[in-house]
């Protein structure tokens, strides 16, 4: 059971193959990393490095096929995920490892009022709350909607982007998770917007002491938030560290160069830093 | 002849109003002054940058220059002349002169077109006299410009990534020999790494061929670095117009400063 030393998730060489044959491709290649508990993991790699193969990985929510876990093992809690039958795996889901993904407008449903959607949330992985609106009024206070007991008949497409992730998130916080996966949750939004949902969720991990899984392809977003950063490069891992330390010193070419690609506000370069891959492929 | 010294695009004063409406028989109730009064010049060979958050206007701008929306009132002049009001059949000919890139490289390409039939379809119209092989030779020459090969003319969008599609779209737009594009959030959906690829090439293209450009964003750190002069708008209305280098050393705004202040740092 919970073992209070140990990590709140603990990684050991997974891989994830999709496809079989000829035409297998190993889209997570023997990854192995941990978070702790009320730690914030940012993974950072471009698409299809296998980010967001891994986050969803942890509740197995791949299609199978085409997706195939071939090896490793997920202890979250000390449990492997990979092994739970189909009912204990839909305790931990949402209620443990709640997900919050990159487009909120898709990820909400457009015909229920935004009250509806968190409360079903509750109700399903909390049955002992009794006061169910109450908890949707809490939630959505959390993430700084203003007068939330006047947006719950809400409609989703009555909210602008931004608006709409803080509901994502309200849904997500709500069943009080252990462990937050956020996938990419700004790229969809304005650079204002984003700030103000990389605040939110600084703040969030400060009140709630939950852990935080940071999935995203900008180094420029994480500096102020995550503890760790995890880089991924077509399926590995090439560099895991504390983020100071990989911002200032990257060991890995990779890394490098995806720190070099986000564009400064006065840098005077001439031209932007591209990632050369078969430069990295070289050096690797 | 307009003189080398007129601007390439002078708008004063542009107007755009959508009517809001109401009831059985469509009243207008009201409107929504998407550009409300709006003014600035582009010099020759220069990049302007249109910055501001989504809803304050600068996708508006960008589509009413090049006529996807009808002005309310002021003027454009293209090369010195009043384009605003033209008929559709008299601003063709500008329609080859300037042309626009678009934000999502996943819904502007038709899905079930050739890459070739996507990019060949501008020649057909503006240059007739073009024969097929003509016209392959020219497409094989515009992907080699922006970095994909003339083998990828015969496939389909949906085998490309998301740089790649933008790659098509800028292929498309330069098709036409324009002066002028208007790139609308060409990196907003990209992975910072791929952003950079695609800004290079735009700045790459825009040596090799004299191209005028109009750069819409919402990040002011792509905009800072891609443009000469930076225009900054928030809710119908440009709040800020200065040099690159200004904006960023010494912004005037306090809208401004709140965009500079998103700027993620690293």
């Amino acid at each position: 059971m919970t073992s209070v030393s140990g990590p709140l998730l603990k990684v050991n060489n997974l891989q994830v193959d999709f496809g079989s044959g000829d035409t297998v491709t190993h889209a997570v290649n023997d990854i192995s990393f941990q978070i702790r508990d009320g730690e914030t993991v940012a993974i950072v790699g471009e698409s299809g490095s296998g980010k967001s193969v891994t986050a969803l990985s942890l509740t197995r929510l791949l299609p199978t096929p085409p997706a195939h876990y071939v090896g490793g093992e997920i202890l979250f809690n000390g449990r492997n995920t990979l092994a739970l039958s189909e009912n204990d795996l839909r305790k931990v889901r949402g209620k443990q490892i709640a997900y919050i993904f990159q487009e909120p407008g898709t990820s909400l449903n457009p015909v229920f009022t935004i009250e509806y959607q968190i409360a079903e949330a509750v109700q399903l992985h909390r049955p002992e709350v009794t006061d169910v609106r109450a908890e949707v009024i809490r939630a959505l206070d959390l993430v700084g909607i203003r007068n939330p007991a006047q947006r719950l008949g809400d409609y989703p497409y009555q909210l602008s982007g931004g608006m709409q992730q803080r509901v994502m998130i309200a849904m997500a916080l709500a069943c009080q998770p252990k462990l937050l996966v956020a996938d990419e949750p700004t790229t969809a939004l304005d650079v204002t917007i984003q700030k103000q949902i990389m605040d939110l969720l600084r703040d969030i991990k400060v009140k709630t002491g939950m852990s935080i899984m940071l999935i995203t392809h900008n180094f420029g977003i994480i500096a102020d938030i995550a503890d760790r950063v995890v880089v991924m490069f077509r399926g590995k891992i090439v560099e895991d560290g504390p983020t100071g330390e990989v911002l200032r010193h990257p060991k890995h070419p990779y890394t490098r160069a995806l720190i070099d690609c986000v564009p400064k506000l006065g840098a005077k370069q001439r031209r932007l830093r591209a990632i050369d891959h078969a430069e990295i492929e070289a050096s690797a | 002849m307009p003189s080398t010294t007129t601007p390439l695009l002078q708008v004063e004063n542009l107007k755009v109003h959508f009517p809001i409406t109401a009831g059985l028989l469509q009243r207008r109730v009201g409107e929504v002054k998407a550009v409300d009064d709006v003014s600035f010049t582009i010099e020759r060979g220069t990049t302007v940058g249109l910055v501001g958050e989504s809803g304050s206007g600068k996708t508006t701008i960008g589509r009413a220059l090049i006529r996807l929306v009808n002005p309310t009132g002021g003027t454009i002049r293209y090369n010195g002349k009043d384009i605003t009001f033209l008929r559709e059949s008299q601003f063709r000919p500008y329609r080859k002169k300037i042309q626009i890139i678009f934000q999502d490289p996943y819904n502007s390409l038709n899905p079930r077109l050739t890459i070739f039939k996507i990019i060949s379809e501008a020649l057909e119209i503006h240059f007739p006299a073009m024969g097929l092989e003509q016209r392959r030779a020219r497409v094989a020459e515009l992907l080699g410009k922006v970095g994909l090969k003339p083998e990828h003319m015969d496939r389909y969008p949906h085998e490309f990534s998301g740089g790649q599609r933008q790659r098509i779209g800028i292929a498309r737009a330069l098709a036409v020999e324009p002066e002028f594009i208007v790139c609308d959030e060409p990196v907003s959906a990209l992975d910072v790494s791929v952003q950079a690829q695609i800004v290079n090439l735009l700045q790459d293209l825009q040596e090799e061929l004299g191209l005028t450009y109009l750069f819409i964003a919402h990040d002011l750190a792509v905009v800072e670095h891609i443009s000469d002069f930076v225009l900054v708008m928030n809710q119908g209305k440009i709040v800020e117009a200065a040099t690159a280098d200004a904006i960023y050393q010494n912004p005037q705004d306090p809208y401004t400063k709140r965009l500079l202040d998103a700027v993620p740092k690293i």
